[in-house]
């Protein structure tokens, strides 16, 4: 991703912005954080949010009851359209899911020190995203009480998975991607657990945080285990990250259908995920720093260095839609060609505009310094690449699907009222509402790593 | 522990920088100390090390958990297509093995992952939710800005009031005793 730094701008940022507020002591970073979790009192904006998206966890849990009551019929899907909203919000929110994971492994990896007062809100973010990608492929099968058939067991019928399938090895990605990025972040959790049960104000925090913190006692012998076994987990991550979404990519490109069978899908799939992943950070770390004073931690080279990690992205996602393209007419295979029209001047056009508009046009903004240092430009910009990537996947998947081969076999899709309400229930309820739990209840940033970085911040000062 | 000293854990020096810790903690390994431990609020490089820790066995653990995970995979794959669920699709080769590639993949980065996680909890003996240094009223600050270094009461050298001596010689700031509550 060294990409998306060039050298000019890293230096002069590099001067002009620190990564962490001057003046700040191993103290005053763990008060401030910790005290978010420990002393503050629930806020009216924290209560009203959580009661709205509360209530839109409702919501979706009542779009997925009704769904288990009735069947996926409720849905616009029809034969020559299976995979509607279920699979356009799969692949979406499993997209917004790479980020947590790139930042904190890869950027780990290259020594990146700008990721450490991010980089556990993006793993949480991450996990909060996995969870709503995973209800998706599981309430779409129909029968979602017979999911464990994907799972290889000794079933009494000697039947097993076929395992050339893609989306048997989408069932493997997401659930190993789902549990190593848990695992990463729970390891990541520890020493703050400690810190929070160390500072804790009551008997219940003092229980509850000493329990999950498993009696760590910063131990030289216990960071040097910890210290080892949190590089292999990030060394183990970086390809995993890259691995999930070439898989779900899989899903489309090992099919014949028109629009899915291209071997630009991987590459473009990945940098397309991270896109929406960094959008999606944008998008709630600029309410939160707000919110909880944070910003002498998440500072504005914090957003402009995600601004340009978009914008390199975005440009990546560009060149795919180019390529596509390109290869219809270069092929000049007829399908191809019909798809590339259909996608121009068919029925669902507007969407294909309203997909370049925000996830190419748009983003081109970023190349100005001035719109990387406004709060307000770049979280807007934020939200329209988020609904770009989604579009995306509803170009991808509505307008390959209903007409590919034969004029016979062509249908129309249109969403009902459940799609959109298991699509709000995940955005403004689960995702959201994991997240305003996950800001109250554990530290935000890593406490531990930012005590690191104002320790080599000190040594750096005292040869001068 | 020896019958007299059953109560007592150990000493325990408060420092206020790494460097000085570090600096003690060589000290105390040239002292001839070697039941010590250190406690900082992050790690700092070369520490393990002064206290006389040997390399992590993390890396080993993590490697045969991908081995594990590697082979389990793919044999898991083998065996279900060409053994005991053979489909004949076209004719193609039952052992298709480049299809079994993600399969494979996968769980090895998640059998590495796991032990990765577990061998480090194991390997400093965590879950624990006892241990006598927090008895010490201070150190709930080796989580904050303060750092710790215990010599052990079952090391041959210690000696309560020599150890004492040594640890206000390298500097500590306080010098507490660490004791075990039945």
């Amino acid at each position: 991703m060294s990409t998306a730094e060039p050298p000019v701008n890293t230096t002069h940022i590099a001067r002009s912005e620190p990564l962490l507020e001057p003046g700040h002591t191993y103290a005053s970073v763990t008060d401030k954080i910790a005290a978010v979790v420990l002393t503050r009192p629930l806020g009216i904006g924290w209560l009203a949010g959580f009661t709205v998206t509360f209530a839109f966890t409702m919501l979706l849990l009542i779009a997925i009851t009704w769904l288990f009551t009735k069947g996926v019929g409720i849905w616009g899907i029809n034969i020559p359209i299976g995979w509607g909203f279920a699979i356009v919000n799969f692949v979406w929110w499993i997209g917004i899911g790479h980020a947590g994971t790139l930042i904190s492994a890869i950027l780990f990896l290259l020594n990146q020190k700008w990721r450490t007062s991010i980089n556990r809100f993006a793993e949480a973010m991450t996990l909060f995203a996995v969870a709503c990608a995973g209800i998706f492929p599981l309430i779409h099968t129909g029968r979602p009480w017979m999911a464990y058939y994907m799972f290889p067991y000794p079933s009494t019928m000697g039947i097993w998975p076929q395992f050339r399938s893609p989306l048997i090895w989408d069932v493997f990605a997401v659930s190993t991607y789902g549990t190593v990025s848990l695992l990463f972040w729970y390891v990541g959790l520890l020493p703050d657990l400690a810190t929070l049960r160390d500072r804790a104000k009551n008997r219940v925090q003092q229980i509850v945080y000493g329990m999950l913190s498993m009696g760590w006692r910063n131990s030289a012998r216990h960071w040097d285990n910890y210290q080892s076994a949190y590089l292999l987990l990030a060394g183990l991550a970086t390809p995993l990250v890259l691995s999930v979404h070439t898989v779900v990519s899989f899903d489309f490109s090992i099919a014949i259908v028109p629009g899915w069978h291209t071997t630009i899908f991987p590459p473009y799939f990945v940098a397309g995920a991270i896109y929406s992943g960094f959008a999606m950070v944008l998008t709630l770390t600029i309410p939160l720093r707000k919110a909880y004073g944070l910003e002498g931690f998440i500072t504005m080279r914090h957003l402009d260095t995600m601004a340009k990690v978009m914008l390199a992205t975005g440009l990546i996602v560009a060149y795919g839609y180019f390529i596509e393209f390109f290869m219809a007419y270069y092929s000049g295979n007829k399908f191809d060609v019909f798809l590339a029209e259909q996608r121009l001047h068919g029925p669902y056009r507007h969407f294909y505009y309203a997909l370049l508009l925000c996830n190419i046009l748009t983003p081109q903004l970023l190349w100005f310094s001035k719109v990387r240092r406004s709060v307000p430009a770049l979280f807007i910009l934020s939200l329209i690449i988020n609904t770009g990537m989604w579009l995306e996947r509803f170009v991808i998947i509505i307008i390959s699907l209903t007409r590919d081969f034969v004029p016979s076999a062509w249908g129309r899709y249109s969403p009902t009222f459940w799609d959109y309400a298991t699509l709000a229930g995940t955005i403004f309820g689960l995702f959201t509402m994991l997240v305003f739990l996950f800001v109250r209840g554990l530290p935000a940033i890593a406490i531990a790593e930012m005590r690191e970085l104002v320790h080599e911040g000190l040594a750096r000062k005292e040869p001068s | 522990m020896t019958e007299h000293r059953a109560h007592l854990h150990g000493l325990m020096g408060e420092f206020e920088t790494p460097e000085q810790l570090l600096s003690a903690a060589e000290k105390a390994r040239e002292a001839g100390y070697k039941r010590v431990d250190a406690y900082t609020p992050f790690p700092i490089e070369g520490l393990a090390e002064a206290i006389g820790t040997r390399r992590s066995w993390v890396p080993l653990i993590t490697f045969i958990g991908g081995l594990g995970g590697g082979l389990t995979a793919f044999g898991l794959q083998y065996w279900v297509a060409v053994i005991t669920y053979p489909q004949n699709i076209g004719g193609r080769s039952l052992n298709s093995w480049p299809a079994f590639i993600p399969v494979t993949f996968e769980l090895t980065v998640l059998g590495a992952s796991i032990f990765a996680v577990v061998g480090m909890l194991a390997l400093n003996k965590l879950p624990q939710p006892y241990h006598p240094v927090f008895n010490v009223h201070r150190f709930a600050a080796a989580s904050t800005d303060r750092f710790f270094l215990c010599i052990e009461a079952r090391d041959p050298k210690f000696n309560l009031s020599e150890t004492a001596r040594f640890l206000q010689g390298v500097n500590a700031q306080h010098v507490s005793e660490v004791n075990d509550e039945e």
